[in-house]
């Protein structure tokens, strides 16, 4: 084949990492999934037929919200050091946001306990038990998936891991972390503020 | 594709080394063709099982009154055929050829995650043994049911503790959210390879059609799929922690069920068609010798069809008695669909048009299939009309209906592209004579068995009964329909016959046995496992045809 005769082929030749193609993707499997729990959600308020009710027995969890949006934050902190390759920083925010993560699973552990021991809600007491439980403690599962992983850097990151070679992937925990907060608001509007 | 040469005492070695070596080789493998193949041997075990089933059904349903197997068994038996048909045979085979075929067909070296890709198989493996380990476990400690048998679709609440006692209900909702998750995972794979993984000028615009109906398809299986799970995951709260998704008595809804069922359900019949139209799209062109007419019209069609498919489900739940409004939506975006899939059987027969045509068995099976695609989306357009669905839903008319998409047209388009590549994947033919045996025998046996079926569901003979009186006019019809599933098992027994011949002394297939065009056929048959020598560079949607044709290549007109 004479070269001339060829077009040349693009010399530029760019495409999406594979990675953040994947990550993009699992969220909007994630989103799939969650829809439908809110939807569930939606479509069984007022529908119990005996109580305890919603306005009965949920309180707003304040600290829980404030403390997971905040960790929202404190990562892309954390991003930004590890980023500039100032270590201490990053172990710093990264810390802040475990420990905010673990206040919400505690703030919600809390909530359950009283729901369950003092306000006589389970998840087999009428639909609005069955669907709340299902969908904060799915939300609930994804927190604990992400504060696993989070637990895994911040640990191999003091054991003395060079971090630092990691960007990518600390960058696809952290998107994973915003979709959990995200979803956290759309938990939040649904159970506590329509639901009620 | 140098042979090695090795030294006698090491030959030796791996000779005696070889059986365990090679069965290590395959458990361990992460390399996207043998996981493809792998998935495809899987899904044709299964096959042949549900295929089984089906042949005791249509027995037992051969004369009436007959007693070939009793009620309950009749029960599990079209539950676990449905079921089996449906996860355990479509979404591998969805799985085996985009594992097997895009990375060849852009140019790659492996799919995006080569060891997610290797999860994804065996957890679909391990929720395909789940679910018919049910026929020894699910005994369980209630001494009530094997196997599933509340049907495909498992409608609640006959689903729930009440009314499904024992755990055979239990293994459905595991298995299949078990290898649902294979599904979504190789789906995730196949839209990072796609996206990421092209060779050098293969731009989305040049991308074949294969490829690009593979990935709608996977974008369609990472949304459609998580319904279902949620769904699952709501009636296993259900049956096991008293939770009231689907319990009636506490103010849960049984339609919801089949809400969140359909969302999952319609979409998935797209998505186990989309193979077949994969296929078609690469083999018409290069049986007629003509690119495929209206490329971007055909993608287009593929991504709209992909987007509606999403607003139609509760075409499914006329009967349930919906208000009119959704009624009127549903059969409305229903006729949508029609609109696109049109446009693709258009296409496939203006590539046909005027082109030189070898009716090769890949070509025969591509050709009965846009006929019976066609028939299977008439009488879907039948069946959205609610009224005429109201007359004839869960009748033997729909059971004729949904086998033309499976059979008539899924599987017809699967045997197309199983004779197209399978020269490249063990780089021996299969043989023309028995393929078109096969061919002419399944198409008889396919229009016996659901032709009559039609007329059977019009007749008013309900779907899922074990039998039935005679005296109705049934008879004749049943008996038809059995006889022609005799030779739809024949014509598979041909297909068998013909693989393992091929395996065993096919003739030798060459790179390019077609004279094809796509990137896969420039490699040696079997590919070696880095797939190709050098990185291709592609410059036009037909890059083999450039390289043939040196004087007139694509690029000039593209
Ligand atoms: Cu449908």
């Amino acid at each position: 084949m004479a070269s001339s005769a060829t077009q040349p082929v693009e010399t530029e030749w760019r495409l999406p990492d594979r990675g953040t193609v994947g990550i993009i993707s699992l969220i909007l499997t994630e989103i799939s999934l969650f829809s439908i729990f809110v939807i569930a959600y939606l479509f069984y308020i007022g529908k119990s037929l005996t109580g305890p009710f919603p306005k009965d027995v949920l309180e707003f969890p304040v600290l829980a919200t404030i403390c997971l949006l905040s960790s929202s934050g404190t990562i892309v902190f954390a991003e930004h050091a590890l980023k500039h390759r100032k270590m201490a920083m990053f172990k710093m925010w990264w810390a802040v946001t475990i420990v905010l993560g673990l206040v919400f699973l505690y703030e919600t552990g809390v909530e359950w306990h009283d729901l369950i021991y003092d306000k006589h809600l389970t998840i087999a007491t009428n639909v609005f038990g069955s669907t709340f439980y299902s969908l904060v403690g799915l939300h609930a599962t994804h927190v604990i998936v992400g504060m696993t992983f989070l637990l895994i850097v911040f640990i191999v990151t003091m054991r003395g891991f060079p971090i630092h070679t990691q960007i990518r992937r600390v960058t696809f925990l952290s998107w994973y972390w915003h979709f959990v907060d995200a979803v956290w608001v759309v938990v939040f509007t649904v159970v506590y503020i329509v639901g009620r | 594709m140098a042979t090695v040469d090795y030294p006698l005492e090491k030959s030796r070695r791996q000779r005696e080394f070889s059986l365990s070596e090679a069965l290590y080789s395959w458990v361990a493998t992460v390399d996207h063709k043998r996981l493809g193949l792998m998935y495809m041997t899987s899904a044709i075990i299964f096959f042949l099982i549900a295929g089984v089933m089906a042949m005791v059904i249509r027995a037992q349903l051969i004369v009436p009154e007959n007693h070939v197997v009793g009620p309950q068994t009749f029960n599990r038996l079209f539950t676990m055929h449905g079921t089996t048909m449906v996860f355990l045979v479509g979404m591998p085979i969805i799985a085996g050829m985009s594992n097997y075929l895009i990375p060849l067909m852009i140019g790659a070296r492996d799919m995006a995650f080569p060891r997610l890709n290797a999860f994804g198989y065996w957890i679909f493996l391990f929720g395909g043994i789940l679910l018919y380990f049910s026929y020894l476990g699910a005994n369980g400690l209630f001494g009530a049911g094997s196997a599933p048998d509340v049907g495909w679709f498992a409608y609640a609440p006959l689903t729930e503790r009440a009314f499904s006692r024992g755990t055979s209900t239990d293994y459905w909702i595991l298995g299949i959210l078990v290898s649902g998750i294979g599904s979504i995972v190789s789906a995730i794979n196949v839209i990072a390879t796609t996206l990421s993984m092209r060779c050098k000028g293969m731009k989305l615009s040049r991308m074949p059609l294969f490829v690009w109906v593979m990935v709608v398809d996977a974008w369609m299986v990472i949304l459609a799929l998580p319904p279902l799970t949620a769904g699952q995951v709501m009636l296993l709260f259900d049956r096991y922690l008293g939770a009231n998704f689907f319990n009636t008595q506490a103010g849960g809804s049984a339609v919801l069920w089949q809400h969140f069922f359909w969302i999952f359900g319609h979409p998935e019949v797209y998505i186990l068609i989309f193979p077949a139209f994969a296929t078609v799209s690469e083999v018409v062109p290069v049986f007629s010798r003509k690119p495929i007419f209206g490329r971007q019209a055909m993608v287009g069609a593929v991504v709209a069809i992909g987007f509606i498919s999403f607003g139609v489900w509760a075409h499914h739940m006329f009967a349930v008695g919906m208000a009119p409004i959704s009624n009127i939506f549903f059969a409305t975006a229903s006729f949508l669909v029609a609109v696109p899939t049109g446009v693709k059987i258009f296409n496939w027969l203006a590539t046909i048009w005027g082109g030189k045509i070898r009716f090769a068995t890949p070509m025969l099976f591509c050709v009965a299939f846009i006929f019976q695609f066609l028939i299977a989306g008439l009488t879907g357009v039948m069946l959205a009309v609610t009224p005429f669905d109201w007359q004839l839903t869960d009748s033997y008319f729909v059971v004729a209906h949904f086998h033309y998409t499976l059979t008539g047209s899924f599987l017809f388009g699967v045997f197309a592209a199983i004779y197209y590549w399978f020269p490249k994947a063990t780089g021996k033919m299969l043989s023309e004579t028995i393929g078109k045996w096969h061919f002419w025998l399944l198409v008889i046996g396919f229009h016996l068995t659901f032709d009559p079926q039609h007329i059977l569901g019009i007749l008013g003979m309900p779907r899922r009964v074990y039998t039935y009186a005679p005296g109705r006019g049934w008879e004749p019809w049943n008996m038809i329909s059995s006889i022609g599933a005799a030779i739809q098992a024949i014509a598979i027994i041909c297909f068998a016959w013909n693989v393992i011949r091929a395996l065993i002394k096919g003739e030798r297939a060459g790179d390019d046995p077609w004279d094809a065009w796509t990137l896969e056929w420039t490699t040696t048959s079997p590919p070696p496992e880095y797939n190709y020598e050098t990185d291709p560079e592609v410059r036009s949607s037909r890059p083999l045809w450039d390289l043939k044709h040196p004087e007139d290549p694509d690029w000039k007109y593209e």
